[in-house]
């Protein structure tokens, strides 16, 4: 499907999210849309799909103006979008779920597996959905969407928490949908690696107006140029003559669900870092958890420092010293709903064990970390209201400046490649202070680049790369697919 | 079989039927994803109202029939009126469902009594025990099934009405989906708020029917304090235990008024050495024990033993969790 934008413009309130944009998408193409974040590109896909309204401009398919009030009639044009969080309904089977919005298919159940095993997805028809893993929501989208007929497809950062063969599979789907069938794909994300393994070509977004378009292949120097004006440089990470030992986890034994570990030892030293690798459910989540006190093992101990800290509680661990962030910003680490101020008071009166909140200081603390942290927000501001880079400015901002261990579950997931440096710039500036941390990413690169060791989950089973200078991100890869 | 039973077993039917057509309604509602938490005050209000109506409508001369109809039309619409309420605040006005929900059961309770007072303690027209043809003559079944007043048959009608709609339509697709995921929903083209007040208002209307079934069937008349006063929390009761799946709704009002009759029986004969209160608390504690059941990982073992086709009908059947977005707003 030819698909035309033509002039769309979209604001919110100050911000312009989209303007002036005219683009055009061909038949067959796989198209990536980049851009960091808050550059535009999930509005103009919101606004493609029929998910937004625009404030102007005007959207043409296969020459002919459309204009559609709501996603199920941009479906009804062709034009599907599979959302990042995939909209299905957890309560439902699969089945329901296909067939939901589509009441004049004939057989569905048969049209299912048909669609499936082209494509060589495995979907239970009489699973829960709110059971299967965010990739198999995904294909589910994909047939749903199919069956209903769409002839272009768009996709929000799909490959965001699923693992390296279920990208592959994905890829080779929009790979045969775009040769076999002529279907326009677009793919929205901040991945470089992405883009450049699947796209035929790249639009890229800053600051709400279109700023590049290129063929590929071209490398990723020449995309990062496009997405950023300007690049903070990488630090040269030092290695720190080690400290004293931060954090020792011995023997541990911990049954979660369906995951075990299993007799695992473990040592953090101020001065270093520790990457924990691993597909999500591997073990890692779980392990940085024990090492904060929020599990409890069923075997083992956990110290801090030379103290036995087995069984206490988060709250002491962190009187002692040691902080934990969760990669749910909203759901774990913020207070949806609180403002600035409130969690900075929040953070700091409840240390100290005061009762009564001084707002007139908690409110120039705020100010003062908005300051130094860089966050695009005020200290009146409901934390629900920055975006995703700002939120995790917030958190960052929050861990104290001299803490004993930092564990950090994907401190920089869904972030773009500049904030995800300046996080990193804060984090190297504690560990050079004296703190350890430990950090679970899904970004190989990421691992290499910031750890000095990596430990490698695979199902509850754990293996150390020591040297990671030694070691690519390739070679890490396999492991983490559990070829240790 | 043993004819004392037979008829204890009829009456916990007859017993059971305005908590089933009250709690079948709520979980229409609730499906949606609306609370209404104003059942309580809504069947004292809309069985007092239907009383009423009924009442003069007889005295005015027309004849039975017409006026048991009339009586239960105008309990629906009260009920139905309730919800609008509720609907209103919470989805047009968007304050809190439950808030609303509480004012109004206390508001509707209060109303019933005071405009009732002129009508305590007169007989009024009621509905007749009808038994079905045949069916009544079924061995064991057909006299505890089937010898009724019409409120019993419409519970059971209802009662499939309701599941086929839920899980074997389109529209049930819909209707559980802007209780699950209400963006799912409506990315697909549904009118979310539309059928949630239409939803809210159906669920009232039948709450407004098991109020009639109270005063026009069940305990005929009028009093102060209502005799089914309370009956509406149980009913909210009822549809959390039933996991809001209409048979286990059904089976849970039936086991509440089961217990409910052994206590009183128990009560009755006197030598039991169990103490009063005891005995009144039976049905409770025996909820509180169901749930904990249901919720415990017990029943996931258990469940895991079966094979894996039963395993997810199984799970659907037992399952405990409420309706995703129940109680929360939606702003397309």
């Amino acid at each position: 499907m030819e698909i035309v934008l033509k002039n769309i413009s979209k604001r919110f309130g100050a911000v312009r999210a989209n303007q002036d944009i005219s683009v055009a998408f061909y038949s067959g193409r796989i198209v990536g849309v980049l851009g960091e974040n808050g550059a535009g590109k999930s509005t103009l896909m919101k606004i493609l799909s029929g998910f937004q309204a625009a404030d102007s401009g005007e959207i043409w398919l296969d020459g002919q103006r459309v204009r559609y009030r709501g996603a199920q009639e941009a479906v009804r044009a062709g034009l599907g979008m599979l959302q990042q969080d995939p909209l299905d309904v957890p309560a439902f089977t699969v089945l329901e779920n296909f067939v939901f919005g589509n009441p004049n298919l004939a057989n569905p159940r048969q049209k299912l597996a048909e669609l499936a095993a082209r494509f060589g997805f495995h979907l239970d028809a009489d699973a829960l959905c709110g059971q299967l893993s965010i990739a198999q929501r995904q294909q589910l989208e994909i047939v749903r969407l199919l069956a209903l007929g769409v002839r272009a497809l768009i996709l929000d950062e799909p490959t965001t928490g699923i693992s390296a063969e279920q990208k592959e599979l994905l890829f080779s789907t929009l790979r045969r949908l775009a040769r076999e069938e002529g279907m326009t794909v677009l793919l929205v994300s901040h991945k470089l690696e992405d883009v450049i393994a699947l796209c035929d070509e790249v639009i890229v977004l800053r600051g709400g107006r279109l700023v590049g378009r290129t063929s590929m292949p071209t490398t990723p120097q020449a995309l990062v140029a496009m997405m950023f004006e300007e690049l903070s440089p990488i630090d040269a990470r030092p290695s720190l003559p080690l400290g004293q030992t931060a954090l020792r986890v011995e023997s541990l034994h911990l049954h979660v669900d369906r995951l075990h570990l299993h007799n695992l030892n473990f040592s953090l030293r101020g001065g270093e870092t520790v990457g924990l690798a691993g597909l999500d459910g591997s073990g890692q989540e779980a392990f940085l958890r024990v090492c904060a006190g929020l599990l409890r093992p069923q075997r083992g101990r956990v110290c801090v420092g030379e103290q036995d800290f087995t069984h206490r509680s988060y709250r002491d661990f962190r009187r002692a010293g040691v902080y934990f962030t969760a990669a749910g910003r909203l759901e774990e680490g913020l207070i949806a709903g609180l403002t600035l101020t409130e969690h900075v008071a929040l953070t700091d009166e409840g240390d100290d064990g005061a009762a009564w909140i001084n707002w007139i200081d908690a409110e120039k603390r705020a100010a003062a970390r908005i300051a130094r942290y860089q966050v695009r927000g005020q200290p009146y501001s409901p934390i629900e209201t920055l975006s995703g880079g700002n939120q995790q400015r917030v958190l960052i901002s929050l861990l104290p400046e001299h803490p004993r261990a930092l564990l950090l579950e994907q401190p920089t997931r869904g972030l773009d490649v500049d904030s995800t440096r300046w996080i990193w710039q804060q984090l190297e500036a504690r560990r050079q202070q004296g703190a350890g941390i430990v950090f679970s990413s899904a970004e190989l690169d990421e691992l290499v680049t910031y750890s000095d060791r990596i430990l490698v989950f695979y199902e509850g089973r754990c293996v150390e790369v020591a040297d990671v200078r030694q070691t690519s991100a390739d070679a890490l890869g396999h492991l983490i697919g559990g070829n240790f | 079989m043993d004819s004392v039973l037979q008829n204890t077993l009829n009456t916990v039917v007859s017993n059971a039927t305005p908590l089933v057509i009250a709690a079948l309604g709520e979980t229409i509602t609730e499906r949606a994803g609306v609370i209404n938490l104003s059942l309580d005050g809504s069947l004292a209000l809309s069985a007092m109202v239907g009383f009423v109506a009924a009442y003069a409508a007889q005295r005015s001369g027309v004849s039975a029939p017409v006026a048991l109809a009339l009586g239960v039309t105008s309990a629906a619409l009260i009920g139905a009126l309730m919800a609008l309420i509720i609907a209103w605040g919470g989805i047009t006005l968007r304050r809190d469902q439950v808030a609303v929900g509480f004012i109004l059961t206390l508001l509707a309770a209060d109303l019933a009594q005071f405009l009732g007072q002129d009508y305590t303690r007169i007989p009024g027209p009621t509905f007749p025990t009808v038994p079905v043809p045949f069916l009544v003559d079924l061995p064991v079944v057909g006299p505890i099934l089937f010898r009724h007043s019409l409120f019993v048959y419409f519970s059971y009608v209802l009662l499939i009405v309701c599941w086929w709609w839920l899980f074997r339509t389109q529209g049930g697709l819909a209707h559980r989906a802007i209780g699950e995921r209400p963006a799912s929903a409506y990315a697909r083209g549904v009118d979310v708020n539309g059928l949630r007040y239409l939803y809210t208002i159906l669920g009232g209307a039948l709450v407004g029917v098991a109020g009639a079934a109270f005063s026009l069937n069940l305990k005929p008349g009028w009093a102060n304090p209502p005799s089914m006063r309370g009956d509406g929390w149980i009913a909210l009761a009822i549809v959390i235990f039933g996991g809001w799946h209409p048979f286990r709704v059904l089976l849970g009002a039936y086991l509440f008024a089961a217990l409910r009759a052994f206590a009183s029986a128990a009560q009755r004969s006197g030598d039991v050495g169990i103490p009063l209160v005891l005995l009144n608390a039976i049905p409770w504690l025996a909820m509180i024990l169901t749930l904990v059941f249901v919720s415990s990982g017990v029943l996931e073992r258990l469940l895991r033993v079966l094979p894996r086709a039963v395993q997810n009908r199984a799970r659907a059947l037992l399952r405990s969790d409420p309706p995703a977005a129940l109680g929360t707003r939606f702003e397309p």
